[in-house]
């Protein structure tokens, strides 16, 4: 009888918490439900009609016709093709940049603070501002980057970056680069003050020169920290529309999913169709976020402080 | 001798790196600086310091169009957002951090898959919302749309920080009787002030930010943010771009949220490792 009573009282408090935790979390799915689940219903459903804006009451059923018609669109295999060309390239150029910035911000030097104030300006820029920043200094008349370039003697004569689809693709990935590195910085940065002094002190002692150090005590316990870079950058890269949109607009030669959905959805105003490519889209960073996860079992593991 | 040199080219190279990465970051925002200085023939000539400085594209920013009223409409919108947002946030987060409850971690999983959505995805269902509760081309549809990715992240950052709270804090308080409620505003919303204020500035700074939806659910320029006014701003003609009066504008609106994050520099840098949020 004596244990009994607390038992029970324990359980009925526990009963309690879980009520108060449905309760607390109520405004939050509701929340949730009406701006992105509703949404997502609807965008799912507009996939299979051929509505179009300002009607959208008068849409039809149509069935698969607007993924069959996706499938054979060369516009919408251009986006693809160029989405993930931008996503390798600003992704594995953010990672060996922030790696290299989080390494030489892990050690002592004078200047040290004020170098990690500066790095985190980029990251504090709004894309929409880094987007038109880039776009005038890569300006073909009055651009910085050609007066430089020609002053150095590297190109002949001033170069149209925007106008041409390989040089504007490597113009954009440029500008993703400077803005996000920033970040990938950081991350790795909290991630190599995690690893413990007395690793490296051990590793001197028995004489272990800095490129074996690195590769075998620094990396691998970086990679949790890499992990999560690479999971949110990819994820990033894959959808991105603002610095796209501002820098080229819809030009078919840098028009990423996200574009070319936006596209067929207010320029063409198909909503159908665009609302097929919004889901292909969806589904297309679903398989990669999931094979991520499962891939590099980040485990979220970087600790803050 | 042999070392001696070494380590003086060793270290003549790592302030070179260093110098590089400085340059790298600083330069693009020098550069809109020195531009936003310059009017006229001069914006077309590259002067690397700025002649004689003028102020007249900063006065034009807001004589020539509805920046201040762009200023304003971002501020409500980021500021309202948030404000919700931590309010939801701060009790989900303790429900989901402070309880044992069946469906925690797939809710959890929800919440960090949402803040993963690509946003095109939900922008046709969304637009239907919108413009069914009227709301197109105002602040609070915008705000509405805002809550799907300020919501699900400071939920999150909040969790993380949470979670690494001693259980013992509120175990006294159950003790003596205290509700829930009592619970989260007298003991955890003190303790968490610091986390609450890292993520609503990093949630402000995200929406603050935001372009597709703000582009795409309005429509004149009295309902546009501040990044939609910046990417719209044109001149005489399409193809007349005004340099100066758009380098100006990114200038105001960048001077603030670095000054913020220079600020609070440890704190975001703890925010972003938590949260591990898009940049």
């Amino acid at each position: 009888m004596v244990t009994v009573a607390p038992y029970r009282a324990t359980r009925a408090l526990a009963a309690r918490r879980r009520r108060t935790a449905w309760l607390f979390l109520l405004p939050m799915l509701a929340i949730l439900a009406v701006v992105a689940g509703w949404p997502l219903f609807r965008t799912a459903s507009f996939a299979f009609t051929d509505a179009f804006l300002p009607e959208l009451d008068s849409a039809r059923w149509v069935g698969f016709e607007n993924f069959a018609f996706a499938l054979k669109d060369p516009g919408w295999w251009r986006a693809v093709l160029n989405t993930f060309v931008f996503t390798a390239l600003s992704v594995s150029l953010e990672l060996v940049l922030g790696l290299v910035i989080a390494l030489a911000l892990n050690r002592r030097f004078r200047g040290r603070g004020p170098l990690r104030a500066i790095v985190l300006i980029p990251w504090a820029v709004p894309t929409v501002v880094s987007a038109q920043m880039w776009r005038w200094m890569y300006n073909d008349i009055y651009g910085v980057v050609n007066d430089l370039l020609l002053r150095l003697g590297l190109i002949d004569g001033p170069v149209a970056w925007l106008a041409g689809g390989e040089t504007a693709m490597a113009a954009i990935v440029i500008t993703d680069v400077w803005k996000a590195t920033p970040f990938v910085a950081l991350l790795l940065l909290a991630g190599l003050q995690t690893v413990p002094a007395q690793l490296y002190e051990a590793a001197r002692v028995d004489g272990v020169g800095p490129v074996r150090t690195f590769l075998h005590i620094t990396l691998p316990l970086l990679r949790p920290a890499i992990a999560v870079a690479l999971i949110f950058r990819t994820l990033d890269a894959l959808r991105v529309f603002d610095l796209v949109y501002v820098m080229t607009s819809n030009a078919w030669a840098t028009a990423t999913m996200s574009v070319y959905a936006r596209q067929q959805l207010v320029d063409f105003q198909d909503v159908g169709y665009g609302s097929a490519i919004s889901m292909l889209v969806f589904v297309v960073v679903g398989v990669v976020s999931v094979a991520y996860v499962a891939g590099l079992r980040p485990g979220f593991a970087v600790r803050q402080r | 001798m042999k070392t001696a040199v070494k380590k003086a080219v060793w270290r003549i190279a790592f302030a070179l790196l260093i110098a590089a990465i400085a340059v790298f970051a600083l330069a693009p925002v020098y550069w809109a600086v020195v531009t936003s200085l310059e009017t006229g023939s001069d914006l077309f000539t590259v002067d690397y310091l700025p002649r004689g400085p003028v102020w007249s594209n900063y006065v034009a920013v807001f004589e020539r169009q509805a920046f201040g009223r762009n200023i304003l409409n971002s501020v409500l919108v980021a500021g309202g957002t948030v404000a919700l947002s931590m309010a939801v946030a701060l009790i989900a987060a303790y429900a989901l951090s402070r309880i044992e409850f069946r469906g925690r971690l797939l809710l959890l999983f929800t919440v960090l898959s949402v803040s993963m959505f690509p946003q095109v995805a939900i922008l046709s269902g969304l637009f239907e919302l919108i413009a069914t509760l009227g709301l197109y081309n105002s602040l609070p549809g915008l705000g509405l749309s805002y809550m799907i990715f300020t919501l699900p992240f400071m939920v999150w950052v909040l969790v993380a920080f949470m979670r690494e709270l001693p259980r013992e804090i509120e175990e006294a308080a159950i003790a003596d009787g205290a509700g829930p409620w009592t619970i989260v505003t007298r003991i955890f919303l003190p303790l968490m002030m610091p986390a609450m204020a890292t993520s609503g500035l990093l949630a402000f700074i995200i929406a603050w930010n935001e372009f597709l939806f703000a582009l795409t659910f309005t429509l004149t320029n009295e309902a546009r943010t501040v990044p939609v006014a910046i990417a719209l701003i044109t001149g005489a003609s399409p193809y007349e771009l005004p340099w100066g009066r758009i380098m100006a504008a990114s200038v105001i609106v960048t001077a603030p949220v670095v000054l913020l994050a220079l600020l609070f520099q440890r704190r975001i840098v703890a925010g972003l490792t938590a949260g591990a949020v898009r940049g």
